[in-house]
């Protein structure tokens, strides 16, 4: 798979109250309005002007903080195709892995992307390209792997009781 | 065999296996699978799945603590919905609005045993390690495959140690321990990993003090922690299984035997077991600490932002809302007034912490120095609601988490520290020392 869009650079520890506040996580059911508060209190600019296949790019320990999956479908609800950071704090990386939403550390690419720019992923031949150069990342361990090309955990559990 | 740590015990346990290595992915039963209010959501997700009933009812906890009592119409559909979801799957370990927030109320009642594995959709559920348990934090779509499948993959974290030798000075608590660490190895210090706690100083803690570690490790970005059960804990775990059973009007001996069994095979790291890091300190080297805006690894000495105006102090939550943070704190406020122009919200985190707290007078205490009580649960921890900062003003918490936008307002500023420290600075109004408060 090839995805390709814009980067939105920030920096190390955004954390799941930035990424979608606390106060929202039992009230904000709708997915545009989930949409619409992502990111708010970091880069009001984000939601109103993300645009699809774009791509999140954060520094070190990324996802920190709360368990809340809305961390993870505010950015999807907006068409992001990937986070790609330094590292990921585990529960972001799992609630991203079970939703579809591609999660990647790879920090030599972080440290090379510019802000703004078109970057683009192959997830087959696992790198991500920008202006500075391609950069290989790491596959996914094979158990996990499954659950992606179910398309997420909640498909990948409809698989295995049969469901439809 | 190879020598194990903690976590490869205990997720071979949880899986079935002999043995497990670091980094293998294995497919684990936890003992318990915990949710709050945000159980509505994940049933909404579970509905998926087309179950007439969860394959683990009597695996599953929930407790209402978020945002309690319904601060609107909203909230109060969400914790219907949560009412009709335990009434239908028939759900024993059910906690009403006022009982407490999950990881004390699971405590007291003894639901978690050492040894055991308890997942929960909430990210202080490394909790549990202070009685010997494997707790992990996880999705709501996965509480929701647990509900239907009642296992869940789990990478085996490679561990940390974390050794403290001695005895704390006075004044200083294991927050002040936790705040050091992470201020030393930053929020991601502990980044995937299994953190054990070892030595003569964490042996030596209250129960009540160890419970502060393993949840203060969510904010290291740990996977888990762990803490030695002793004698201690054996006795705490066994007065709140038989008050448990005897109020349900049943016979505890069958689970007084099994959490004899769980404690007598409990699962120790070996001696020889590899650990990725080991670091170590000395008790008698530490002073109190003050985790400044806006992470929780922006730790400072307490003397380096003492002065700072404070518009509001909150003691409380799952890190420092127990019976000896409410006694540490009251004897802060004993004979003294809470500062003009300065909230000092108390809200202790259980029923059972309010009314021994009523029982020793610290709450009448509080009330007559002029502090709000609010009631068992999470409070403003989160933003949801009781205390929610205006644009531009500062609290000092007792809380875990000082994350921008954490309490409901990004233009607010948190400063984190143990509760005496809470209690002195809402009697300055600014952020100070109790140990050299003014009468």
């Amino acid at each position: 798979m090839l995805l390709a869009g814009r980067a939105w650079k920030y920096g190390d520890n955004v954390n799941t109250d930035i990424l979608f506040p606390g106060k929202y996580t039992y009230t904000v059911t709708e997915r545009s309005e989930i949409a619409r508060h992502a990111l708010e209190d970091l880069d009001p600019t984000f939601a109103a002007n993300v645009q699809q296949g774009d791509v999140v790019v954060g520094g070190r320990n990324f996802g920190c903080g709360s368990s809340r999956e809305q961390a993870v479908t505010c950015l999807l609800y907006n068409g992001v195709s990937a986070v790609v950071a330094a590292s990921f704090s585990r529960i972001f990386y799992r609630n991203a892995l079970n939703n579809g939403l591609l999660a990647i550390a790879c920090p030599l690419a972080v440290a090379a992307i510019v802000a703004g720019e078109p970057i683009a992923i192959d997830t087959a031949q696992q790198t991500i390209r920008c202006a500075a150069g391609e950069y290989p990342f790491p596959p996914l361990s094979a158990s996990v792997m499954g659950i992606v090309e179910a398309g997420g955990l909640v498909a990948y559990v409809k698989r295995k009781l049969a469901l439809p | 065999m190879a020598a194990q740590t903690f976590a490869q015990k205990a997720l071979a346990r949880a899986a079935g296996l002999e043995q497990v290595a670091v980094g293998q992915v294995v497919d684990a039963r936890p003992d318990v699978v915990l949710s709050h209010d945000n159980t509505a959501a994940i049933r909404r997700i579970w509905r998926q799945f087309a179950q007439p009933q969860v394959v683990i009812p009597e695996r599953i906890a929930i407790t209402l603590d978020h945002a309690v009592p319904a601060p609107t119409t909203q909230h109060a559909q969400n914790h219907a919905e949560i009412r009709a979801f335990v009434a239908e799957q028939g759900i024993q370990h059910f906690f009403e609005v006022g009982r407490g927030i999950c990881h004390q109320v699971l405590s007291e009642e003894a639901i978690v045993l050492p040894g055991q594995l308890i997942l929960g959709a909430d990210s202080h559920t490394t909790h549990f390690g202070w009685l010997g348990a494997l707790g992990a934090g996880i999705g709501r779509s996965e509480v929701a495959t647990l509900w239907a499948t009642g296992e869940l993959w789990l990478r085996v974290p490679e561990s940390m140690q974390i050794v403290l030798e001695g005895t704390l000075p006075v004044g200083v608590t294991a927050k002040d321990f936790a705040l050091r660490v992470i201020g030393d190895l930053g929020a991601d210090g502990g980044l995937y990993q299994s953190v054990e706690f070892h030595g003569s100083g964490v042996a030596a803690l209250s129960l009540e003090s160890r419970m502060v570690l393993p949840n203060m490790m969510a904010e290291f970005g740990a996977k888990n922690a762990w803490v030695a059960p002793d004698d201690r804990t054996a006795a705490y775990l066994v007065e709140g299984l038989t008050r448990r059973f005897r109020r349900q009007g049943q016979d505890p001996t069958a689970a007084l035997a099994a959490l004899a069994s769980a404690l007598s095979s409990a699962l120790l790291p070996d001696a020889e077991a590899v650990y990725s890091a080991v670091y170590h300190y000395q008790a008698a080297d530490l002073e109190p600490y003050v985790a400044c805006p806006h992470s929780v690894d922006k730790v400072v000495p307490l003397s380096a932002v003492a002065g700072t105006r404070v518009h509001q102090a909150f003691l409380g939550t799952c890190t420092n809302g127990r019976l000896e943070d409410l006694a540490a704190a009251a004897a802060v406020i004993r004979g003294r007034r809470v500062a003009p122009g300065v909230r000092l919200l108390v809200i202790p985190a259980s029923s059972a912490v309010l009314q021994a707290a009523l029982e020793e007078g610290y709450i009448q205490e509080f009330v007559a120095a002029g502090a709000v009580i609010g009631v068992p649960g999470c409070g403003p921890c989160m933003g949801n609601h009781m205390g929610i900062p205006a644009p531009g003003e500062t609290t000092i918490s007792s809380a875990n988490r000082n994350f921008r936008g954490r309490m409901g307002t990004a233009d607010a500023e948190i400063y984190l520290s143990n509760p005496a420290v809470v209690a002195a600075s809402a009697v300055a109004g600014r952020i100070a020392d109790p140990q050299t408060l003014g009468a």
